[in-house]
């Protein structure tokens, strides 16, 4: 607290991010998870200095297991399978978050709308959204894939719409749990506009459990890509991505079972990180828990 | 009585239910002179806080009037709803949902006077809230403080300081203290009326406790299912209540003696729905006194001594 010349205590802005930060860095494990996740993101941003090229062929080193010279090995075009999974990296990373951002931003926006005025548009998007979340989210994925074709957009695009409707719903309780709040009247009371009290105290209150649902979504994102990508409607085989590399290892994952190891950990580790972040966000971003 | 800052007419709030009309209020009319204020006493259920929030608009009637100050603010438009505002405010029962938990005491004392633009200085602004703070008995040094880290009685004293920052005229306390500690419930009581003196408020309080109401009104609406049973300044009811539910209430209020000898009224059976309700007495179902006639016909709302008023067809003997 700071005393202005009086010796009065005097009103100074607390920002909520320092006391998130210091309630996030007692949770361990979100810890860990942040610094995976940081890792993984340096590793992807500077993929371009590792030394092979992640897709030139040289028969002559076809599927060696781990060594010095290559270090998870080659796999069947003697392509280094550390280099591909670091720019697997970059591509799954990338079109998870982008399929999450663009998820997130539709799915506020029609949860928001539907919370806030209710009734009948309520009504239609709710029962859209029902019908979406009807179908198991792979599946869906599938569906959205195949019709539209495989290739890195359509992927996202297919990511993106079996995503929206978790949004929906979360956006559109916590806005209507929000609303009943006297707060709210309060702030009606003495004579708020409603874009006030939307940005001033709907928006806020709304935006933590919307920030962990989106790093915990991030993870379930990389598993779906890396799925359709496995199954063949997704990104396909000569391009570095942990689900198509997978798909390719496959048929030799007797004889050499790290062309299937690697990226299949790399996309167990992502995901895995992402969890425990979000799980991490969750309780640091309540302000109720004080500890 | 002092000339007049509140009037309500014929007020009705129903809510459409998936059984019928829900009569929250039902045909209620008081008046509230300026300075003074009108104990609201029933029942939970009884829609006394509907009533509240009736007449700032925070819910629409579903018919009648309500003149502040000479305008009936039912047929303001939004915009003019805004502005009128400021001299009516509302303090809440529950404190800990009352005040937006992510901002801090400064800023939730502060929004009126955003939201109005006040204050033209930072400096001025920063001001104000101290003075706020001081009005509502809150030390300076929570300014920094959250809601959380605050307990109900602190709580309920930024829900104060809050009302008060547009320099209101009327003020709607809603269970101001129901939801506090008996030590605390006169510490704000007592601020309560001191603010009230000082800067000429009306009160329209909203208590189901008989003995608070008594503390601060100078005139007390009793209340049930949706309709007001009697009024009267605060002397005339205790000394002399005349519905049978206001008896029985009274008859509730616990003494600090325990060697007394105490006839409780005590009432049975469960109060009526407040769902497209029966004609006759809404109270007849409950009420020792009960005769045919209460069961038929609506009664009258009679002025029995000045200014006391009562429906009840069984009072006149």
């Amino acid at each position: 607290m700071t005393e202005n010349k009086q010796g009065q205590p005097s009103y100074k802005k607390r920002s909520t991010l320092p006391e998130v930060w210091r309630r996030f860095k007692k949770n361990r494990r979100a810890v860990v998870g942040l610094v995976i996740l940081v890792i993984l993101i340096l590793v992807a941003a500077f993929a371009n200095f590792l030394p092979y090229d992640p897709y030139k062929q040289s028969p002559s080193e076809a599927l060696q297991t781990s060594s010095w010279s290559h270090l998870m090995g080659t796999d069947e075009f003697g392509r280094d399978i550390l280099t591909r999974v670091c720019y697997g990296a970059r591509l799954s990373i990338f079109i998870a978050f982008l399929a999450t951002a663009f998820a997130c931003v539709t799915g506020t926006i029609l949860g928001a709308i539907a919370g806030y005025y209710g009734k009948k548009v309520e009504t239609i998007i709710m029962r859209v959204m029902d019908i979406l979340l009807a179908i198991p989210n792979m599946l869906l994925a599938i569906v959205v894939a195949a019709v539209l074709g495989a290739g890195a957009f359509n992927m996202m695009l297919a990511v993106a719409i079996s995503n929206v409707p978790h949004y929906v719903r979360l956006m559109r309780s916590a806005v209507l749990s929000i609303q009943g709040q006297e707060y709210i009247e309060a702030s009606r009371s003495v004579g708020a506009t409603d874009w006030y009290i939307i940005k001033s105290h709907i928006i806020p209150n709304c935006l933590a459990p919307l920030i962990v649902q989106v790093t915990t979504r991030v993870g379930a994102a990389i598993l779906i890509c890396s799925s359709l990508s496995f199954i063949g409607v997704g990104i396909s085989p000569p391009t570095a991505e942990w689900g198509a590399m997978l798909s390719k290892g496959k048929d030799f994952l007797r004889e050499f079972p790290h062309l299937t190891v690697w990226p299949g950990l790399a996309i167990m580790i992502t995901a895995f990180a992402l969890n425990m972040l979000g799980d991490g966000l969750r309780d640091a971003l309540d302000p109720k828990l004080k500890t | 009585m002092q000339e007049t800052i509140l009037e309500a007419r014929h007020l009705k709030k129903y809510f459409p239910t998936s059984k019928g009309m829900l009569h929250a209020v039902d045909d209620v009319s008081f008046r509230i002179g300026r300075g003074e204020t009108l104990g609201l006493v029933g029942e939970s259920g009884c829609g006394k806080s509907t009533t509240g929030r009736v007449i700032l608009r925070l819910l629409e009637a579903t018919s009648g009037e309500i003149l502040f100050d000479g305008t009936d603010i039912c047929k303001l438009s939004k915009a003019q709803m805004r502005e009128k505002r400021k001299d009516m405010q509302i303090i809440f029962q529950d404190p800990y949902s009352s005040i937006d938990p992510r901002k801090a005491v400064f800023e939730i004392i502060e929004e009126p006077l955003r939201v109005k633009r006040v204050c033209k200085t930072k400096q001025e602004l920063a001001e104000r809230v101290y003075e706020l703070m001081e009005l509502a008995g809150l030390s300076k040094r929570y300014i920094n403080a959250y809601p959380h880290e605050l307990d109900g009685g602190r709580r309920q004293r930024v829900g104060i300081a809050r009302a008060l920052a547009l320099n209101p005229k009327f003020i709607v306390l809603d269970e101001p203290v129901s939801a506090l500690d008996v030590s605390i419930q006169a510490q704000v009581l007592n601020l309560l009326q001191r603010r009230q003196e000082e800067m000429g408020l009306t009160y329209l309080f909203i208590s189901h406790d008989l003995s608070v109401v008594k503390h601060i009104s100078d005139h007390i609406a009793v209340m049930y299912l949706g309709q007001i049973v009697e009024y009267g300044d605060y002397q005339s009811i205790f000394k002399n209540p005349l519905h049978p539910y206001t008896k029985a209430l009274l008859s509730a209020i616990p003494l600090p003696r325990i060697d007394l000898e105490r006839n409780q009224i005590l009432l049975e059976g469960d109060v009526a729905s407040p769902i497209d309700p029966k004609p006759g007495c809404r109270f007849a179902g409950r009420c020792r006194y009960k005769t045919e006639l209460c069961t038929k016909a609506e009664p009258e709302y009679t002025e029995y001594e000045t200014g006391h008023f009562a429906a009840c067809h069984c009072c006149k003997d």
